[in-house]
């Protein structure tokens, strides 16, 4: 399995969501995973009902079996201003050039600049490792940009190298390419059973390989359950009004004769949807990718919900490889070999 | 004018497309949320309603473009064809890097945009910084008003990481463009000659040495040569971005905030509505798309779901239970799995056609034991719509009823309408309650809803029914 996890998604599809609960799924059993954000929105704090992140990791939930899920809000001026005091010791110059506009320069109009930053931090905590060598967290699982600008945002070294052809951000634009397109990182596309969206992950995972990104999991979400057996009711329903009607006044509903018809056309609208839902199915079927399913939640996300979601995840198999995985952790070695197939072709 | 009143209103969309005052309709809201589909059906019900229309969108699904009958949607508009009256329809696609370079060619001799345009600065520029869509939606918008062709402009916005990306990101460029930064960059001589700036130019050079190291020699080279070419520009760049910005202000444009009755995106809607007033920027209402209701609403859930259960008492329907009741803890199928409350997905999958593409990794534990027991579940009903034993056969069901209804009893199909009622009135509820909480913060802003649709929109009769929806949608507000 991965240590770098990359939620990707069409807006909509719940792509955060999806994030914390894989963050959650894969920090069981005692492992530590850091979940970043890196829009800016807040969406994490907010999924976990606390207060807003700051730039600062901290730990916002526990798993069963006592791990932990750490969160952080990466900010791309911050991460320039540390990164700049760490290499050139700038100190109070650096608040100079906030004022003059050459940090926001440098984080929000130069192309990439700021790709390069989000990704370098995030890729610094996947490397990180304490003072016994081993990997300070388990897994990062990042709130990626959606699936029409991921490519361009994590395909950082085109965008820059072209620009800073030398120089630290050169450097380090490569340092970040190296871990991106290796077996350490995996991009997963969270999508909806909707055309649009089914089509835009299809696009998406194109882009992601034609970019050499290894693709990981569509994860579907928001999968409603099948009440009935959709096709027996659609034909059967049609020409049985009559009996419905007296089925229903049997079972103590009143007024049932002008019930059936708007009872019966919510079948077939049901059926309907299900029919494409179908069809959506089978279209991301032929990506050749593993698939993830994870439940609507009708009554909103709350973080009791976002346990169940990752209890499926677990069920599904996702973070079930990264037990062994997760025992190799000192040294970090290399994972391909217990990485099962999570990273796709 | 907008159609705002004093009195919580709904929103009258078809008032909003006839007014011949109104020339900017701005579609803005969260991603997902259908913002490209209903400015293409405004489009198509205002140009049916006798108007001149054009449709701006920025990154429209390919099955919406082919909806207006466009294959291709590119920088230049084209007529739609199939509208319906006197009016007319044009749709176009904002390209982002095209309208930067035509912006740059009208505004600057033939040389010195060849040099801008060649520079690798402004090519990433152009293709990539993640405002200029934001951008250069807002110059084509203002373009197109310029060119006075069109009594109306139907816009999208940007799927941006904020819905009010839009609003900030000209701005940003424009002050980027004529910032002291970028002065500072072409020229720190001119400035530190002046008396009593000699210690901000050690400041300056050390800084602009820093981002040299930073960036590399090469990338501030560029910017410098960028920023010399481009010189002749700024005012021209920061003047068009306070036009437009004027533009959204005047009474001319309405927005429309779009949204879904979704605790997320009616926060961002919120949100938006705020910022627009800060603005003074006029808001015309909130279309709320995928509104789901019900005929037969007078059945509660609870009832439904009573009937239903009276129904399954019976004994006759404990075959479908299974697939019926599932997460019905009272379920026998769920009942013996230790994980009844998720076990609800896995039998669709099971029962699925397309073959799911095996979960590739290795088996364990907890996988083996996990299958066998949705399969189980998931063939009890694949059996169901097997063999046609014509018993049941009512008189009046259709042929093609027969081959899958004759073993599903009343009771079961009966049973199965109401569970699916008493979901579907959850669902009702659930967005009544996200609506009502819009509506206590801001109950000043008209609303319309478009019903939830099945499927997609495909074709121009699809929009035309969006916007049949848009117009009506107001009546329950």
């Amino acid at each position: 399995m991965s240590r770098f996890q990359v939620v990707s998604g069409k807006g909509g599809t719940g792509k955060t969501t999806v994030a914390a609960a894989l963050a959650l799924a894969l920090a069981t059993e005692g492992r530590r995973t850091l979940l970043v954000e890196v829009e800016g929105r807040q969406g994490i704090a907010q999924l976990f009902e606390s207060d807003a992140l700051p730039y600062e990791e901290r730990r916002i939930a526990v798993a069963p079996g006592g791990g932990e899920v750490h969160a952080l809000a990466i900010d791309a001026e911050r991460a320039l201003l540390d990164y700049l005091q760490m290499f050139y010791k700038l100190g109070s110059a650096g608040r100079a050039l906030k004022k003059l506009g050459a940090i926001d320069f440098a984080t929000t109009i130069a192309p990439g600049v700021r790709d390069v930053l989000l990704t370098g931090k995030a890729c610094e905590a996947v490397r990180r490792k304490d003072k016994q060598g081993r990997f300070v967290y388990d897994y990062v699982i990042m709130d990626a940009p959606p699936t029409g600008r991921i490519t361009r945002f994590l395909n950082v070294n085109d965008e820059v190298a072209g620009l800073a052809r030398i120089g630290p951000i050169h450097n380090q634009a490569q340092a970040v390419m190296r871990v991106l397109k290796s077996p350490e990182t995996a991009v997963h596309l969270v999508t909806l059973l909707e055309e649009m969206p089914v089509q835009e992950t299809a696009d998406g995972i194109a882009e992601l390989r034609a970019a050499e990104l290894p693709v990981g999991r569509v994860v579907v979400n928001m999968v409603r359950p099948h009440l009935l057996d959709e096709d027996a009711l659609r034909t059967a329903s049609g020409g049985r009004r009559k009996e419905i009607a007296k089925t229903l006044t049997r079972a103590g509903v009143k007024g049932s004769a002008a019930l059936v018809r708007p009872l019966v056309e919510q079948a077939a609208e049901h059926a309907q949807r299900v029919g494409l839902e179908r069809e959506q199915r089978a279209v991301l079927a032929g990506l050749g990718l593993p698939l993830a399913e994870l439940p609507l939640i009708s009554e909103g996300v709350t973080p009791a919900a976002l346990n169940e979601l990752a209890e499926e995840f677990r069920k599904q198999g996702v973070g079930d490889e990264s037990a062994d995985a997760a025992g190799q952790t000192p040294g970090g070695g290399n994972r391909r070999g217990s990485a099962g197939g999570v990273v796709g072709s | 004018m907008t159609p705002i009143t004093d009195v919580m209103p709904g929103l009258e969309t078809d008032a909003l497309l006839d007014d011949p005052g109104i020339r900017i309709v701005v579609c803005c809201g969260s991603g997902g949320v259908g913002k490209t589909t209903t400015a293409a059906a405004l489009g198509v019900r205002a140009a049916e309603r006798g108007r001149k229309v054009v449709v701006l969108t920025i990154d429209p699904a390919r099955r919406l473009a082919q909806s207006m009958g466009i294959d291709r949607l590119d920088n230049v508009p084209r007529r739609v064809e199939g509208i319906e009256g006197e009016g007319e329809l044009h749709a176009m696609m904002l390209d982002m890097k095209r309208t930067f370079d035509e912006t740059v060619e009208a505004h600057t001799d033939a040389e010195r945009a060849r040099a801008i345009l060649e520079n690798p600065f402004y090519q990433s520029l152009s293709a990539g910084f993640a405002g200029t869509q934001e951008y250069m939606a807002m110059e084509k918008l203002g373009q197109l008003r310029a060119r006075d062709e069109w009594d109306l402009i139907v816009v999208d916005t940007p799927p941006s990481r904020s819905a009010l990306d839009f609003l900030d990101a000209p701005k940003r460029l424009g002050s980027f463009l004529d910032g002291k930064f970028i002065r500072l960059l072409i020229a720190p001589a001119k400035i530190g000659g002046r008396a009593g700036m000699k210690f901000l130019n050690v400041g300056m050079s050390m800084m602009t040495g820093t981002l040299g190291k930073l960036l590399g020699g090469q990338f501030l080279r560029d910017v410098q040569t960028f920023v010399a070419a481009m010189d002749s520009m700024f005012g021209g760049f920061r003047t068009r971005a306070d036009a437009t910005y004027k533009l959204l202000q005047a009474p001319g444009t309405a927005f429309l905030v779009v949204a879904t009755p979704e605790r997320d995106a009616l926060r961002e809607a919120a949100y938006f509505v705020e910022r627009l007033a800060a603005e003074e920027m006029p808001l015309a209402g909130l279309v709320l798309n995928r509104v789901h209701g019900s005929e037969a609403a007078r059945l509660s859930e609870e009832r439904a779901l009573a009937a239903a259960e009276n129904l399954e008492a019976v004994g006759i329907v404990d075959q479908t239970a299974g697939k019926a009741g599932l997460g019905d803890p009272a379920d026998p199928v769920a009942a013996t799995s230790p994980e009844a409350p998720e076990s609800r997905l896995s039998p669709e999958r099971s029962n699925d056609p397309a073959p799911e593409p095996p979960q590739q990794e290795p088996p364990s534990h907890d996988r083996t034991s996990r299958s066998p027991e949705p399969h189980s579940s998931g063939r009890k009903s694949a059996n169901l719509s097997v063999p046609p034993t014509q018993t049941e056969a009512d008189t009046d069901v259709a042929s093609v009823a027969d081959e899958t209804s004759a073993d599903v009893s009343v009771e079961q199909l009966t049973a199965g309408l109401l569970r699916l009622h008493a979901e579907r009135m959850q669902v009702v509820a659930r967005e009544q309650h996200t609506r009502d909480r819009f509506t206590a913060h801001h109950p000043e802003v008209p609303v319309t809803e478009v019903a939830a649709l099945p499927g997609d929109v495909h074709d121009l009769s699809g929009l035309r029914a969006v916007g049949e929806l848009l117009a009506t949608g107001s009546a329950q507000a």
